[in-house]
This record gives structure tokens, sequence and C-alpha cells, in this order.
């Protein structure tokens, strides 16, 4: 650390190249702060790939950022116009068809990362002490997430935006007592036009902020508690953990290149594969699409509305399948955090994911006949492995002894 | 501690394979009763490389000009963006200039009319869909915007049902009055009648304006219209990946360069 030599940087004022980052260090020390968090950052040494995807998530949601709000200047909010608006944004505005082709490719690898990474905690158990708070921002992250993606899906005003919206706003009308006023509160009138438009809209914007602001607590807890790793074993001496600079930077690098190829294959070459046609018909509320279907990220959760028998029960379930991860750190009191290291729970999970993509399956083809029961089977899956599972195996499952660090672990291989 | 090398790829091959399926869910659900499949027609622009042939989209303006704008309007579409099937600036202004458009009304509160301007779009000739409706036996044409991107099969849809019409319809057939036989048309009877014939246009580059030559080029038009800068985007994207792909191998040579020293430190560590 240097010397406060106060009366030199008043003397040689910001011209001399020390004064000038001491004058920034005293009141705003972000050169340091950078350096300890991004550059000599200890990051565990043995990161796989799927540590790649917070990185990765961070950029596409500056990219959502830069992209949406050159399409919001371009976007008229009413229901006779919003249409032709965003057809207008396709078709004359400069370079339109990029920004919204990079906006809703964006939206689905958005999704698609996050359950990636939410996937990544729940297999190496990074949800447990100390890092729930990090676990739970993540969650509300998720769900934020999710409102942004629906009020996004309904600004075009499409068939699909309009009979989404119509669903989703029927669904909250059905939870009891307080459904009524809840759906006229999301809709603001007895019909989905300008006023509900409007509110989504705004909605939208307004919800990229709030990520963006839990996106800074988000990061900010993982650098206080740091990364879990594939043998969630602590780091112990400096010999487990390598500097973020230059290793996980380069790292990190190759993992962005490979996303934006991916992206520039959905975006250029393939964009009919994450729209949904029927949504460049103008919204016509005298006619119902045959076939309703939600974004593909949303399926599970449409799935799950659908292998339930009650509306609301199904509102519930979807709801639940949410709400079960906050209290994961209480379900699964393990002292062992990866599932490498647990027999019984490692194939569990993996059956998960294989509920998660059946119950996406049955929303597609809206859990009739045997879809019906393999939505409910996935269901009853889904929420028995949390819920029991979880907390039985976190008791009797005799798990795999633990490499003694990092380093010795990294040593065998 | 032996660490299972296999692992790491079986993870993340778990996680791609949970997406695949989510990711294929783009094609369009079969309908309750599924329509039969058109033929497969080869198309310059299909694929994710396809480029429109300019000539073909020309031809098919004028199929559409001369013929299907008489009841079809393209809602979403300029007179400027015909720059983009290769139209001169100044045909374009001429063609937009030749159009009648209802102007503001006057003074005394008659219509008027007014020279279409390149902002203008392709709009109906009906001055509004019930009227449209009225005057067209009870269904308004539909618009042509994105007709190829709606319609499931698109190009191979539209080119079947241009080509699909029976006069006379075939015996056993039901006969409505004002309904025509299509094999494509949604239980075989369309309003529309067969829009195109042998040489009802005239190609100024010289192609015989046959009705499959017509549909081929009028198809060709349409999926222009529903997507009109595909050939931008594939050729955009090959740079795109072309770019990304050179930059990948800069980036793996220097990450190896780079975890190479962390295998050393770490050597290095044990034998301390």
């Amino acid at each position: 650390m240097k010397q406060p030599e106060s009366q030199d940087v008043t003397a040689t004022g910001a011209s001399s190249p020390d004064g000038a980052s001491d004058l920034l260090e005293r009141p705003l020390p972000v050169v340091s702060v950078f350096r300890k968090e991004y550059v000599d950052f200890p990051m565990p040494r043995n990161l796989n790939w799927l540590w790649n995807f917070g990185a990765l998530l961070v950029v596409v949601l500056l990219l959502m950022l830069a992209t949406g709000i050159f399409l919001a200047m371009n976007y008229t909010p009413t229901s006779a116009d919003a249409f032709f608006s965003v057809e207008a944004i396709d078709r004359q505005l400069s370079g339109g068809w990029m920004l919204r082709g990079m906006h809703m490719t964006g939206a689905s690898l958005f999704l698609a990362a996050l359950y990636i990474h939410l996937f990544r905690g729940l297999y190496y158990g990074s949800y447990k002490a100390p890092r729930e708070i990090l676990w739970f921002s993540g969650l509300v992250l998720l769900v934020m997430v999710m409102v942004t993606a629906f009020a996004g899906y309904i600004l075009p005003w499409g068939q699909m935006s309009y009979w989404g919206a119509d669903v989703v706003t029927k669904a909250v009308g059905a939870v009891p007592v307080i459904g009524g006023t809840l759906e006229h509160v999301l809709t603001g009138s007895d019909h989905l036009g300008d006023i509900f438009l409007h509110r989504f809209f705004v909605l939208h914007f307004l919800m990229a902020f709030l990520v963006v602001a839990v996106v800074g607590l988000h990061v900010a807890c993982v650098h206080v508690t740091k990364s879990n790793n594939p043998l969630g074993v602590e780091p112990k001496t400096p010999k487990d953990t390598l500097p973020f600079h230059p290793y996980y930077t380069s790292k990190d690098l190759i993992g962005l290149i490979v996303f934006a190829m991916v992206f520039c294959v959905l975006l250029f070459f393939w964009p009919g594969l994450l729209t949904e046609p029927d949504n460049y018909a103008p919204a016509d509320p005298l006619h119902t699409p045959a076939n309703i279907e939600p974004e593909w990220y949303f399926l599970p959760f449409y799935g799950l509305l659908q292998s339930v028998p009650s509306k609301f029960g199904g509102l519930l379930a979807a709801a639940g399948s949410l709400l079960v991860l906050f209290a994961l750190p209480w379900l699964d009191r393990s002292p062992v955090r990866s599932v490498r290291f647990r027999p019984i729970c490692r194939p569990a999970l993996l059956g998960l994911v294989i509920a998660f993509v059946l119950l996406a399956l049955v929303g597609k083809h809206h859990a009739t006949g045997v879809w019906m029961l393999i939505g409910r089977l996935s269901a009853v899956y889904y929420f028995g492995y949390f819920l029991v599972i979880l907390p039985l195996a976190s008791r009797f499952e005799k798990t795999r002894p633990l490499p003694a660090s990092i380093a010795s672990a990294e040593g065998d291989a | 501690m032996v660490r299972c090398p296999a692992f790491r790829p079986t993870i993340l091959s778990a996680a791609l394979l949970a997406c695949l399926p989510l990711l294929a869910h783009a094609a369009p659900a079969a309908a309750p009763t599924t329509p039969p499949v058109p033929p497969h027609q080869k198309w310059s622009f299909e694929g994710p490389l396809g480029q429109f042939d300019q000539k073909s989209l020309q031809r098919g303006f004028i199929v559409f000009n001369e013929i299907c704008s008489s009841c079809h309007g393209m809602r979403s579409v300029t007179y400027h963006d015909l720059l983009g099937i290769g139209l001169s600036r100044q045909a374009m202004t001429d063609l937009a200039h030749a159009k009648q458009i209802a102007g503001p009304p006057d003074a005394a509160g008659h219509p008027t009319m007014r020279p279409g301007l390149p902002d203008d779009t392709l709009r109906s000739p009906f001055s509004s869909e019930a009227a449209a409706a009225a005057m067209m036996g009870g269904v308004a044409p539909p618009d042509q915007s994105r007709l190829a991107a709606i319609e499931p099969h698109g190009a191979d849809w539209l080119y079947a049902f241009l080509t699909g019409y029976h006069m006379p319809a075939p015996p056993g057939a039901p006969v409505v009055p004002g309904k025509f036989y299509n094999d494509w048309a949604d239980g075989h009877l369309v309003s529309m009648p067969p829009p195109l014939m042998d040489g009802a246009v005239d190609f100024p580059d010289g192609t015989p304006a046959t009705v499959a030559q017509q549909a081929r080029d009028v198809t060709s038009f349409l999926v222009w219209a529903s997507d009109p800068h595909r050939n931008d985007r594939h050729r955009i994207g090959l740079y795109v990946f072309a770019y990304l792909s050179g930059l990948l191998m800069l980036a793996i040579a220097w990450k190896r360069k780079i975890w190479k020293r962390a295998r050393h430190r770490n050597a290095q560590d044990t034998h301390d």
C-alpha cells in the first residue's frame, strides 16, 4: 500500500499518473478492488466447463439490454400498432432484423444457460452452507427472468403473444378469493388491450434493470463466499487455487466464443427453430389458434399446469416447482456437496433432469392420453426428488470418501 | 483419490441432452387432423445457406403485382422494400407513383386519391377487412406479408396450392357455387378462383410464363416477403461464423499456453 501523501497529491495534481491513481484510489478504490476481485481473485483450480455459464449469462444480459434499448426506441405499445411497429423493425429499420434477432435468440439462450447454471448448482451442491444466500439470489433471478421473458413475449402482439397472455391471466384468475382482483391488476381492464400491453411493456423494461441490480448482488455474493467446485471441497491452501486472470479469463473466453457460435447459428441460419410461426399473425381476440403453446423454456411448467386435474392445483404445482428450490438448503442436510460422492443422489438427480424434460414434452403434447400419465409420473418424481429422496438420502446415504484437498485429487489424476 | 476421467463429458452431455428436446419443439405441432404434406420442391433459398434468386423474385413480383394484388395486400411491405429484389430506385419510385392511394378527405369532405410514395405499403385494394369479406363471398383475402411464414410447409404448400386447381372438379367432388376445387385447400374447396393461367403475364427476361413457372416465381416472392433479409442474414452469418472460428483457434492456443503453467505450478508445488 502507498503511504498517504496528501500534500504531495494536491501539489502535483491530476497530471502525475501516480497522483491521478491515488486521487481515485482513496475515495473510490476501483482499480485495487478490480485487481483483487478479477485478477488475483483465487478460484478453485479444478473448475470444469459448467462454470462458464455464470460469465456467459452476464454477457447475454448486457446484450439483451443493449439490443432491448434500441428496440424500445422503435416500438409502439398499443394494441393497434404494436405488431406493425415490430414488423417495421424487422423489415424497414436498418439492421433492425439483426437487432431483433439478437434479442430473440438472446432470450432463448439466456434461459437455456440459466437452466444449465441451475443444474450445475444442483449437481455440485452449490446451495449448501455457506452459499445459501447466493442460491436464493440466483433463484430470485430465475423468477425475475421468467417474468421478464413472459412480458417480453407479449410485446410483439402476435397471436401467440395474445393467447399466451390469455392463458396466463386466466390461470392467475383461478387463484381462490383474490384471483379476480389479481387478474384485473394484470390486465388493467376487462379485456387484453392497450392498458395491458402498456403495463407489460413497462414491466418488461423495469424488470430488465432490476435483474441487473440483483445480478450485482449475486456476483457480490460469489466474491464473498468464493466459487464452489466439482469436488465440493473448499480450497484449503493456495495450492488448491489459481488466480482468476489469466487462468479463468482464458477458459471463459473459449466458452464465450463457443456460446457465440451457437448464438450465431441460431440467429443467422436457423431462426425458425426458436420462433413460433403463429406469432407472425397479428393478435386477433376473435380467433383462437388451434394450438396455444408457450416458448420452449416455459414448457415444463406448462406441462405441470396441465398434468394436475384442477386449474388452481396446476397453478400451485407450477409455482411450487420453483418454490421448492428455495427450501433446498433445508431439504438436503448432507455435508457432502458434490453428487460425485453421493451414489444415491447422482442417479436420482439425473432422473430429475429427465422428469423435467418429460414435463416439457408433456407441455408440448397438451397432456392428453399417455402424455397425461407421463406428466403425472414426472410431476410426482419432480416433487418426490426434493421432498422425499433428498431428505432421506442425506440421512441414510453412504457417501464415498472425499479427497483431502483439491490439489491432492488433481495430483492423482 | 481417483477421479473418474469419463465423468465430465457425461455431465456435460447430460446437460446438453436435457436441452435438445426442449429446443426441438419449433416444428408446428400437428393439428388434430394432420393435413397431407405437399411434395417437396427444390428452392434456391432453402437450407441454412440458401439465397433468393433475384431474377425469380422479380418475375414473382410481376405475378404478384398484376394478379395477386388485385385482391391481396402486403400491409407490412413498402415499395421501398422492393429494392431488396433488385428493382432500381427509379423503377421502384415509378411503380409507387403509378398506384392511386386514398388520401385525406378534401376541404369539402370528399374522398381524394393521391399517387403512391416509396414509404407506402403494398396495401390491399379493399378499404377494410369487412368490406373485403363482403365483396369476396364471405372470406377476406388474407394479407400476404407473412403468409409463407405462417402457412405450414410455406413454399412447398404455396406451390402445390397454386398448381393444385382442377377445372372441372373431379367426378364425385361436391360442387358448391362460388367455390373451386383444389387438392391442397382445406376441404378441397376454396373461394379463390384459379389465379394463374398460361401466358397471363409477360416476363421481360423471356422466360415462358407457364402456370408452373408463375407459381414457382410468385412463391419465391412470397417467401422473400415473409423474410426479406434472408440473403444478408445468411451471408453475414457466414462471415461471423468464420471470424469466430478463427478467434476460437487463437483462444484455445492461448488457454493451452496459460494452463501449461498451471500444471507446472502444480508439479512444482508437489515436489516442494
